[in-house]
């Protein structure tokens, strides 16, 4: 085969290297300490648009199958280490953070691919503003592009698309997408205002975010919470937070969920919604929802897109320029 | 009916949307991270050439189009209407002057050219690069004069007209090119 040669220059490896050199050298200055979780696990993260690779681990020998009819060896590989990490909080962690390689089945274009490399970190006693300023000095340590802006979910898309996201009003959201000569899915169901609002985001918000400088949205409709907690005084909103530069998504992070009956619930809704989009529901219970028995402590978490921010970073086009053998060479 | 689901989405694939051929030619992958995966695609109209941008959510399918590419050799004209055969069936088509669009600038009979079927229906015609045709009119030739940056319009055999280097003259034959409809150079046969 003719395509065995990366598709990533050696200056561009060089670089990237020393980009990872230096976000180490970030986290070790702080406290953190670096650690590995298996990428493989009987646990998935159930969540909505998330499907994970599954893997068949035949002949490995183990005790018991947590999944009565589907056999002990059935195994995730991790679209985050999130779960394994929060087990390691849970387990008196301080400050912790990996590199890992995460999969996620189905996506791969300019700036997907369904193995790519994200780096996760925990640290105790942060809340929302402690954990969008730790992002905001990583985001000006690799881009040097100045302290992330900070604005609400709401207000980006007040000032960019002109509406209220909190109050779902589809009618006037798919003629705001046809003005803007969009024609949104037929697919797209009535009682599903986040499809929508990721089609807006995706046409007239996200192309206005960090132009200038990094910027981290923040306070994600309760509907889109994840593993984020609700935020107290507003319960519209939760507790999440993404970092953008020019216009490209780097980074999400929550001021983590730490009630098992509130993540017990999501993962019913989310796999209902799953199986109404024809997709496979994924296990509800886990190991992580254990730990969160035991008691997980107060923390805020991010995960980062390292290719993209790389990417970014060294001005690179695409994905592909900053790895060396994307999905369609690997 | 066969489909393509999103998972299958991607540049070359003929699909059917309200009833039409497209030609997909561009599809780009495109998600928030905790978001809806959605495919924004840019497809060709394959009768009206004219292109269409859509926005698919992941899990959406469409139908895929039969389309298919024969060589068919030009016979004649029947009134406005031009009739090709398959040289393969020797299947006759006859297509209307709308299906030819400007093919009819550079066919003569005989002439083989790449032909479009939609469910075993013509839908376009596309002659060979290269076409040699014959001058029917134009001013006398400037004699001695070589340059082809002085120019004059023409009329070909087929009753198009075009723009030729003014040294051409009644009777030339001249190479075309039918993608640029320009003038490439006087020629023997």
């Amino acid at each position: 085969m003719a395509d065995w040669r990366p598709t990533a220059d050696w200056p561009m490896l060089e670089r990237r290297a020393a980009l990872l050199r230096r976000l180490r050298a970030f986290f070790d200055e702080r406290g953190f300490l670096e650690v590995e979780t298996p990428l493989l696990s009987a646990d998935a993260v159930v969540d909505r648009h998330l499907d994970p690779i599954e893997a068949v681990c035949d002949g490995t020998v183990v005790e018991g199958g947590r999944e009565p009819g589907q056999g002990g060896t059935r195994r995730f590989l991790q679209t985050s280490p999130e779960f394994a990490l929060k087990r390691l909080m849970a387990a008196g962690g301080k400050a912790i953070y990996q590199v890992a390689h995460a999969f996620r089945r189905g996506e791969f274009g300019r700036l997907h691919n369904p193995e790519f490399t994200l780096v996760e970190w925990y640290r105790r006693g942060d809340d929302l503003a402690a954990g969008m300023r730790l992002l905001s000095d990583l985001a000006e340590a690799l881009l040097a592009r100045g302290p992330a802006e900070r604005l609400t979910y709401a207000d980006a898309f007040s000032r960019w698309a002109g509406i209220d996201p909190l109050v779902p009003d589809i009618p006037a959201w798919a003629e705001l997408l046809r003005r803007a000569g969009v024609e949104p899915p037929a697919s797209f169901a009535a009682d599903d205002p986040d499809a929508w609002l990721d089609l807006i985001l995706l046409e007239l918000v996200e192309p206005q975010l960090g132009r200038d400088r990094p910027i981290i949205i923040y306070d994600y409709p309760v509907s889109q919470a994840a593993l984020a907690r609700v935020r107290p005084d507003d319960p519209r909103v939760a507790e999440r937070f993404e970092l953008y530069d020019r216009g490209i998504e780097l980074a999400n992070g929550y001021h983590e969920l730490l009630d098992p009956a509130v993540l017990r619930e999501r993962n019913r809704a989310n796999n209902a919604w799953r199986v109404r989009d024809g997709k496979q529901a994924l296990p509800e219970e886990s190991r992580l929802l254990a730990a969160m028995e035991a008691g997980l402590p107060a923390s805020t978490g991010v995960a980062l897109g390292f290719d993209r921010i790389v990417m970014l970073a060294l001005g690179a086009a695409s994905l592909a320029e900053v790895i060396p053998f994307p999905f369609d060479r690997a | 009916m066969a489909s393509y689901n999103t998972s299958d989405f991607k540049k070359g694939i003929k699909v059917q949307i309200d009833g039409d051929p497209y030609l997909m030619v561009e599809c780009n992958f495109v998600k928030p991270g905790k978001g809806n995966a959605l495919y924004k695609c840019k497809l060709k109209n394959l009768i009206r050439n004219t292109m269409l941008e859509r926005t698919y959510k992941g899990g959406d399918s469409l139908e895929a189009a039969d389309v298919t590419e024969i060589d068919a050799q030009y016979l004649y004209s029947q009134g406005a209407n031009f009739v090709f055969m398959d040289n393969e069936s020797y299947e006759q088509y006859e297509l209307t002057k709308e299906q030819v669009d400007d093919a009819w600038k550079y066919i003569k009979e005989g002439m083989v050219c790449r032909m479009v079927l939609f469910n075993d229906n013509p839908i376009s015609v596309t002659p060979p690069n290269h076409v040699i045709l014959k001058i029917e009119y134009c001013e006398p030739a400037v004699r001695g004069n070589t340059a082809t940056n002085l120019t004059k319009p023409v009329k070909l055999e087929t009753g198009a007209e075009m723009v030729c280097p003014a040294f051409v003259d009644i009777g030339d034959l001249i190479k075309v090119d039918t993608r640029t409809n320009e003038y490439l150079e006087r020629a023997k046969q």
